[in-house]
């Protein structure tokens, strides 16, 4: 069986390098894509203690994650797509209408 | 078994790290959806069979559709690295780097190599329909309402100036 | 093993069953109605929103000495403390539903979505303040989350209120990524998603361990960002700036409420055997947040920007009354609970005047837009007067109860280094909010463009002012009310 600690080291690892994307990062849709990437991270934490604790709560709010996603995705690609009429831009560092 | 769950690690970690290295959102994109499957079969591999269904079905497939979808509408071309970009790299990249050897630390701390899983895990489509249903009614209903959001946010902020 | 489908369960969420109601209402009827009719939009918000009020002073009285009732399996906890944090968010969204009529109409952006946008965002955080679940608090929090983005951006030809859209959602859902990493953590170590569970399993544990300290730091963060501290405070000036002026007044009070109600049952419910860790962390994040928000605020030009800056002030001092609570001193949850219902009044009464700024060919929200205000219209200007007052914290309005329990609180404890700095900072917060002061009765602009002033505005400007002199003048009711609703919280 896989050792649980080799699980949550792959998921550490998806996480971070899902962070260090919305850091480095300056096309929106990319930077979208790395937060899916951190949700899915912790999707994997989820499903690795659901099988180590016997419990199916974690794979439940998996599920539920899913969905969230999906709804998050609709939502977050519409104001992409509003931003991209109005600016036809997508990279972050042109967002500057409202500096100091 | 293990020897697979290692392969798609490996692979799925090298994918992950072309979706941040990619210049173009395409191929960002599709080396997310190949980290989507991979998980998947991970999940396969740990029992949760209904999961890792949903995961091809809805993750990689629907919504990333939407994602590849939204680039090619909206002609998203290669990104140009820029200053702030390498500000950002000097002092996101360590900050990140840090947390990840913190909870490699703990994690290995905490779960030594031997920690047994759970005998007898029973993670079916019935047994997750009864919690679902039981202990999980609540969020459920919620997230019917929350996915009403999404339609109507989408429609609200897409459609056209009367 | 729990049933299916509990009559009591369902009866314990009806006031969120008839917000929804009401708001899918609004979605069904907003086609019938022509142009000029569409305040009747706001007018089925606000009836939806007065059953949902009135439900909830049924289950106050009733809830009378009991401990509150646990639905869902333990999903769902129904106590005076959900209660009173409920009907905070609904009178908020209730007030800025009346300041929303006309702005929108001077906006042209008066669709029905609007409200029932308002009202499904009023749901999730009805569902946050109740929910001791890690599931049921983190669809809440994605379903208040995703109708603030949508409201945000909703000026759609706007290019301000796009890019704060934009900003918030991707600070946003980073922050929700950070809290489920936090929760999965959370989820491993205690093998439950159930707070009372994960309290009960983090006590059972020798001490304080790397994971659970990895888990805690990230779960906090997530919530960091939700309530805008610093450091995770940047979507604030952005978002408070570009939103739809009628959406930072909303942004700024309710999901704060309610994101706050959300914070005392994580830390006081579900982290309570990790309260030194996570003092010394609130320690630390308070000071920089009160240290960041007040100092920014000093050279802001624009007053939403200005609004965003005193918010995260304001959240400042809200996180002092943990620091107090950490050391077992309800006095302390007391502070932030009565600091919420007072901030919410004279934060929806400063943007009352600030959206009437906006007219026609006219965006009004740069701080000088309020010049000479006492000279065009003296009624606002002291109105504006006495929320500013409020919100420094000045006797004998409302503000200065808030911030003397937080106060209290401290010196109970013995942080008189943080008390002391806190009394501080509100010196600072004098001398800024001054300056609008100064702004308005000072100098001297010609009358541009007229005041008009909405049927709604009117409403919603009186019972601000009302409620902001009432707190401040004969707070014990409050005092007691709120006394109450600290009471079944596990301290």
């Amino acid at each position: 069986m896989i050792p649980l600690s080799h699980v949550l080291t792959l998921s550490v690892i998806l996480f971070v390098i899902g962070a260090a994307g919305f850091v480095l990062r300056r096309n929106i849709i990319t930077v979208f894509m790395c937060i899916e990437l951190m949700l899915n991270a912790a999707n994997l934490a989820f499903i690795a203690f659901s099988r180590y604790l016997g419990t199916l709560d974690g794979q439940l709010f998996v599920f539920f994650v899913i969905v969230v996603a999906a709804a998050e995705a609709a939502v977050g690609l519409a104001i992409i797509i509003a931003l991209y009429r109005n600016r036809e831009t997508l990279n972050i560092e042109d967002l500057d209408s409202m500096k100091l | 078994m293990e020897i697979l769950f290692y392969i798609c690690a490996a692979v799925s970690v090298l994918a992950a790290l072309n979706v941040v290295l990619q210049r173009t959102p395409v191929y960002s994109a599709l080396s997310l959806i190949l980290v989507l499957c991979l998980l998947a079969v991970i999940y396969l591999l740990l029992g949760a069979e209904f999961i890792a269904v949903i995961q091809v079905i809805v993750y990689a497939g629907a919504i990333m559709v939407l994602f590849v979808f939204v680039i090619m509408l909206l002609n998203a071309g290669r990104e140009v690295p820029s200053e702030r970009s390498r500000l950002a790299r000097w002092l996101g990249v360590p900050l990140v780097i840090a947390f990840l050897l913190e909870v490699l630390w703990a994690v290995w701390n905490q779960f030594p190599s031997g920690t047994a899983p759970a005998a007898d895990f029973d993670a079916g489509p019935a047994a997750i329909g009864h919690l679902l249903f039981r202990n999980y009614v609540l969020p459920f209903e919620v997230t019917s309402v929350l996915i009403l959001v999404a339609i109507l946010g989408a429609v609200v902020l897409a459609k056209k100036e009367e | 093993m729990y049933a299916f489908f509990q009559r009591a369960d369902y009866l314990a969420i009806k006031p969120e069953i008839l917000v929804t109601m009401f708001a899918l209402a609004i979605l069904l009827f907003d086609f019938l109605l022509e142009k000029r009719d569409k305040w009747m939009n706001a007018l089925v918000a606000l009836i939806g929103l007065g059953f949902g009020a009135a439900q909830l002073t049924m289950f106050w009285s009733r809830l009378g000495e009991g401990a509150g009732y646990k639905g869902f399996g333990g999903a769902f906890t129904l106590d005076t403390f959900a209660v009173y944090a409920k009907l905070i968010i609904i009178i908020a969204t209730g007030l800025v539903v009346l300041l929303s009529a006309k702005y929108l109409e001077v906006e042209g952006a008066n669709f029905g979505e609007y409200y029932a946008l308002l009202l499904f965002a009023a749901v999730g955080m009805m569902f946050l303040a109740s929910g001791t679940d890690l599931i049921v608090l983190f669809i809440a929090l994605e379903l208040m989350a995703l109708c603030e983005y949508v409201l945000t951006g909703f000026l759609r030809g706007s290019r301000r209120s796009n890019e704060a859209a934009v900003k918030f959602f991707l600070l946003g859902a980073f922050s929700s990524g950070l809290l489920l990493y936090g929760m999965s953590l959370l989820y491993g170590i205690a093998g439950s998603t159930n707070l009372a569970v994960i309290s009960r399993r983090l006590a059972e544990r020798p001490s304080p361990d790397p994971l659970s300290w990895v888990a805690m730091i990230t779960l906090l963060a997530g919530i960091y960002f939700k309530v805008a501290a610093v450091p995770f405070h940047q979507w604030t000036p952005d978002a408070y700036e570009g939103a739809p002026t009628s959406i930072t007044a909303f942004i700024s009070v309710a999901p704060k409420v309610a994101s706050f109600a959300f914070f005392i049952r994580i830390l006081i419910e579900g982290l309570w055997p990790m309260r030194a860790e996570w003092q010394l962390l609130t320690i630390g994040v308070a000071v920089a947040t009160m240290t960041l928000g007040n100092l920014a605020a000093i050279t802001q030009t624009n007053i939403k920007r200005f609004f965003g800056y005193s918010t995260i002030s304001h959240v400042g001092y809200l996180l002092l009354g943990f620091v107090a609570a950490a050391d077992g001193n309800r006095e302390g949850v007391t502070a932030i609970v009565i600091y919420l219902l007072v901030y919410a009044f004279m934060n929806l009464g400063a943007f009352g005047v600030i959206i009437l700024m906006r007219r026609r060919d006219l965006i009004g929200d740069e701080i000088d837009d309020l010049s000479g205000l006492m000279t065009r219209a003296p009624g606002m200007a002291i109105l504006m007067l006495i929320f500013l007052l409020s919100l420094a914290g000045i006797p004998p309005t409302a503000g200065f109860i808030g911030k003397y329990f937080i106060f209290l609180s401290l010196i109970e404890t013995g942080h008189y280094t943080l008390a002391v700095l806190a009394v501080g900072y509100a010196v600072v917060a004098l001398y800024y909010y001054f300056r609008i002061v100064v702004a308005m009765f000072m100098k001297k602009v010609p009358d541009t463009v007229p005041i008009a002033m909405g049927m709604g505005v009117r409403v919603a400007l009186g019972v601000t002012l009302v409620m902001t002199l009432l707190i401040g003048i004969y707070p014990q009711p409050f005092i007691a009310m709120a006394r109450e609703a600290v009471r079944p919280l596990f301290l």
